[in-house]
C-alpha cells in the first residue's frame, strides 16, 4: 500500500532548449525509493548523460520532495540534485523556506529541469503546468533579493509560493554560486547557482493551493498531534528557536574545534562577539520559519547603517545569520566585529554564493598572500585577517573575475590551490571547502566520505563530540557507525524531514506517521530502502568516475589539534580503505 | 459567552503557517485550499508578516453583499453559511475589505471562519487568540 494522494508521483519535466513541459506519472520510483533524494537520484541518473558538462545543456536539475511534505511539521525540505560544477561529481543540496510545501501543494513530487534557455527566462510553475517568463530585464541585476521583489510584485500567490532565485554570481558562473529562495533559505552548496546561471534560468517561481487527502483521517489527525506536542517540548526545538544554529559558536570554541584562520588553529579568541548569544542580544530583529515548521530558526539580525554622504540618514537591512556563516565568514577570516560580519555576509548573500565555499576560499587567500605564494596583484585588494572590507572587495571580484587569479577563483579552491601552490592548506574533502566543525577523526573522514561531501551526509562532527572522554572507535567501527548514519538519513531526505528534526522522526515514528497517508512499512523496511538509496547515489558518482583514491587528505587537518588529539593520517587512510570495501567501490 | 477568532501580536508571527494547515486538518485533510486563515509576508519575510482572519463583524459587508442569503450572521459576530444557497458568485469575496473571505478554487465557494479556535492550538508563537465578543 502506497500514498492515497496520487499527486506525489507525478513529476513534471522541463525542457528549457525547446520550452516544453510535460507531466508524467512516476509511481515506479515513488514507490519503491518514497521521494526526495531517493527518487531524485534515479531521475538525475535517468535524464543525464554520463559524463555530462555540469555547465553544459546535458546537465539536467531534479528538485523533489516526498510523503511527509505538507501532511507533518518539520517536513519541508526541498531536496536538489544535479551535477556540481564544483567537484564535478554528483551535487545534492538541501533547502527550505516555503519550496518544498509550495511544490507538493502545485501537485508535484518532483520537478526535473533539463536542457538551456537561448534568452535568460524564469519559470512559473502551479497545477496547471508551466509558464515561460522573460527574464531578460533581471539578467545582470546586481542582488539576488531585488529579483525576488520584483518577481513577488510581478505574480501571484502570496503566501503559498516559492521565489527559487540566482544573484550576480550564478549568472557569472561561479561554481560555488547559491540559488536562494524565500530570501534567506539556500541551495547553498556545489554550485546549483551556476547550474542555473549555464541554462540562463533566472528563477523558478512554484505556487500552488489543494486538498491533499489522507487515507485514515482519525488517525492522521492524532498522530499529528503526537508529532507536534514532541516537537514542541523538545529541548532541540527551544535551541533553534532561542539562538538558532548560532548556539554551537561558543560550544565549539570552548572544546577547541571551532577553525580559525585557515584552522591555523581551532580556537577563536574573538569568538564572543560573534557569538549566537551576542547576535542575539545585540541584533536579532525577527526570527522565521520554514512553511508547516513551528521552529523559526531562521535568525534575521537588524544591521542598521549610516549612509556616509548625508547625515543622521541610515538604512536598516536584515541578514540572516547562522553557525556556518559566522564560522566560514567570521572566524575563519578572524573576523571579530559582528557589523562587519553581518555586512560581509549580507555581500554574499545579495550575490548569491554559498557562504562557506567563499569563506574558506578567501581565508586560503589570506594564508597564501601572507605567506608570500601569491601577491596583492593576484588579489588586488590588501587581504588581512579580521579586515572584513578587504573581504567584501574580494568577493565582489570574485564574482566579477576581473584578473586570471580571479577567474581560478571562480572556478574554486583546489583548482586555485593546484594553479599557484599551497594545496596543504587548501581546506577541502572531494573539492567541495570545509564545513565549521575540525572536531576529530569522524569529521573529517565523514566529508570525505560523505556523498556530497557535507557535514550532514553522516554528522560524523556530531559523532565526535558525543565521544569526547571516551575511547575512540577503531576506523572500521566509525565507519560502519558513519556508514548507518547516511543511510538512515535517505529516508529522511526522502520524506523529507529537516535534520533538525532527526531525534523526532525516529524510525518507528516515521512508519507510524506514514500509515494514515495509505503506506505499510515497518520501521526495518525503511532502514533497508536508506541503505538502498545511499548506494544508488553511490552507483551514480562511480558512474561520473568518484574514487576513493582520487580524495585528498588537506594536510592542515593533520597539523592543527582537535578535541580528539592530532588526527592520524593513518587512521584516515585505514577508514577509507575500509570504506571503499564496505561499499563496494572499485578505486 | 460567544467568541471570536483575533489576531493578538502580528510581530510575535514567524511565518510558519501551522494554522492554515490546522484549518485544513479539522477536515481530517491536509493542504490548504480550504483553510479559511491565510499568512503571507508584507512584501518579504524581513517585513514581517499579514495575518488574514475573519473579524467576526456585526454588520458583516459579505453577508450584505450575497445575493442569495447564503450568508447568514453569527451569534457572536461574522456568518455562517448555508452551502446549499451559495452559487459561488464571489461578490461576499470582494465585499469582505480585510480580504477573509478565502475561496476554496476546488468547489468554487467562499471559506469562511466559524471562529472555532482549532487553529490556535498550533500557534505556539501566541499570535492568535479567542476573546469574548462583548455584547
Amino acid at each position: 500500500m502506497t500514498c492515497i494522494d496520487k499527486s506525489l508521483y507525478k513529476v513534471l519535466y522541463v525542457d528549457l532548449t525547446s520550452k516544453r513541459f510535460w507531466i508524467e506519472d512516476r509511481s515506479d520510483l515513488f514507490e519503491k525509493y518514497l521521494g526526495g533524494v531517493g527518487v531524485a537520484v534515479k531521475l538525475l541518473e535517468e535524464e543525464m548523460p554520463k559524463g555530462a558538462d555540469p555547465l553544459g545543456p546535458d546537465n539536467v536539475i531534479v528538485f523533489a520532495i516526498g510523503p511527509l511534505t505538507a501532511m507533518y511539521p518539520m517536513a519541508s525540505k526541498t531536496i536538489a540534485v544535479f551535477k556540481s560544477p564544483l567537484t564535478g561529481n554528483f551535487g545534492e543540496s538541501h533547502a527550505g523556506g516555503r519550496s518544498a510545501v509550495a511544490i507538493r501543494n502545485a501537485g508535484y513530487g518532483a520537478i526535473v529541469i533539463k536542457g538551456a534557455s537561448d534568452i535568460p527566462v524564469y519559470l512559473v510553475i502551479d497545477n496547471g503546468g508551466v509558464k515561460f517568463r522573460d527574464a531578460r530585464a533581471l539578467w545582470g541585476m546586481r542582488s539576488a533579493i531585488t529579483v525576488g521583489r520584483i518577481i513577488r510584485e510581478a505574480e501571484g500567490g502570496a503566501g503559498v509560493r516559492t521565489i527559487m532565485r540566482i544573484g550576480a554570481a550564478g549568472e557569472k558562473l561561479v561554481r560555488y554560486a547559491s540559488v536562494m529562495t524565500e530570501t534567506y533559505r539556500h541551495f547553498g552548496r556545489l554550485g546549483l547557482g551556476a547550474v542555473f546561471g549555464s541554462k540562463k534560468l533566472k528563477a523558478v517561481m512554484v505556487a500552488g493551493k489543494r486538498t491533499i487527502p489522507v487515507k485514515d483521517k482519525q488517525a492522521y489527525r492524532s498522530v499529528y498531534d503526537e508529532i507536534f506536542k514532541t516537537a514542541v517540548e523538545s529541548p532541540a526545538m527551544k535551541k533553534y528557536h532561542d539562538l538558532g544554529t548560532a548556539v554551537n559558536v561558543l560550544s565549539l570554541n570552548k572544546i577547541k574545534g571551532l577553525p580559525t584562520r585557515n584552522l591555523k588553529s581551532a580556537e577563536f579568541e574573538g569568538a564572543d562577539a560573534i557569538s549566537g548569544e551576542h547576535l542575539a542580544e545585540a541584533r536579532l530583529g525577527r526570527r522565521i520559519a520554514c512553511a508547516h515548521c513551528p521552529v523559526a530558526c531562521i535568525h534575521l539580525a537588524a544591521l542598521r547603517e549610516p549612509y556616509e554622504t548625508e547625515p543622521y540618514f541610515y538604512k536598516t537591512v536584515f541578514v540572516s545569520y547562522d553557525y556556518e556563516l559566522i564560522y566560514a565568514l567570521g572566524s575563519m577570516l578572524g573576523i571579530r566585529d559582528p557589523d562587519g560580519l553581518l555586512k560581509l555576509i549580507d555581500t554574499v548573500e545579495v550575490y548569491g554564493l554559498d557562504a562557506m565555499s567563499t569563506g574558506v576560499i578567501l581565508a586560503w587567500m589570506t594564508e597564501a598572500l601572507e605567506g608570500k605564494i601569491i601577491s596583492e596583484k593576484e588579489t588586488i585588494t590588501k587581504l588581512k585577517w579580521g579586515d572584513y572590507q578587504e573581504y567584501i572587495k574580494a568577493v565582489e571580484y570574485i564574482v566579477q573575475q576581473p584578473n586570471d587569479f580571479y577567474k581560478a577563483a571562480a572556478i574554486g579552491l583546489d583548482y586555485l590551490a593546484e594553479k599557484y601552490g599551497g594545496i596543504d592548506f587548501a581546506l577541502s574533502h572531494g573539492g567541495n571547502p570545509m564545513p565549521g566543525y575540525h572536531t576529530g577523526p569522524a569529521a573529517h573522514i565523514g566529508y570525505l566520505i560523505g556523498a556530497r561531501h557535507s557535514h550532514l551526509d553522516n554528522a560524523g562532527y556530531s559523532l565526535d563530540q558525543k565521544l569526547l572522554g571516551k575511547t575512540y572507535p577503531t576506523p572500521e567501527e566509525l565507519i560502519d557507525k558513519l556508514v548507518d548514519e547516511e543511510s538512515w538519513r535517505q529516508i529522511l531526505s526522502s520524506l523529507v524531514v529537516c535534520f533538525f528534526a532527526r531525534g523526532i522522526y525516529k524510525p518507528e515514528v516515521v512508519a507510524k506517521a506514514l500509515q494514515p497517508l495509505g503506506y505499510t512499512y515497518t520501521a526495518d523496511d525503511l532502514k533497508n530502502i536508506g541503505f538502498e538509496i545511499y548506494k544508488e547515489k553511490y552507483r551514480l558518482k562511480v558512474r561520473e568516475g568518484f574514487k576513493v583514491s582520487k580524495l585528498r587528505i588537506p594536510r592542515r587537518i593533520l597539523k592543527t589539534p582537535t578535541p580528539h588529539g592530532y588526527i592520524k593520517e593513518e587512521y584516515i587512510v585505514k577508514a577509507l580503505n575500509y570504506f571503499k570495501k564496505k561499499m563496494g567501490i572499485p578505486e | 459567552m460567544a467568541k471570536r477568532l483575533s489576531v493578538v501580536d502580528t510581530e510575535r508571527c514567524v511565518g510558519c503557517q501551522l494554522c492554515m494547515f490546522a484549518c485544513a486538518r479539522r477536515y481530517g485533510e491536509s493542504g490548504i485550499a480550504r483553510s479559511a486563515i491565510h499568512v503571507r509576508s508584507a512584501g518579504g519575510v524581513e517585513r514581517g508578516f499579514i495575518v488574514v482572519v475573519c473579524r467576526a463583524c456585526k454588520e458583516p459587508s459579505c453577508a450584505a453583499a450575497c445575493p442569495t442569503g447564503a450568508l447568514k450572521p453569527r451569534n457572536g459576530g461574522g456568518v455562517i453559511i448555508d452551502y446549499s444557497k451559495c452559487i459561488g458568485c464571489g461578490m461576499c469575496r470582494k465585499a469582505c475589505p480585510i480580504g477573509a473571505v478565502m475561496w476554496d478554487e476546488e468547489l468554487n465557494k467562499p471559506v469562511i471562519c466559524v471562529h472555532c479556535g482549532y487553529c490556535i492550538n498550533y500557534c505556539v508563537h501566541e499570535v492568535l487568540a479567542l476573546t469574548e465578543v462583548k455584547e
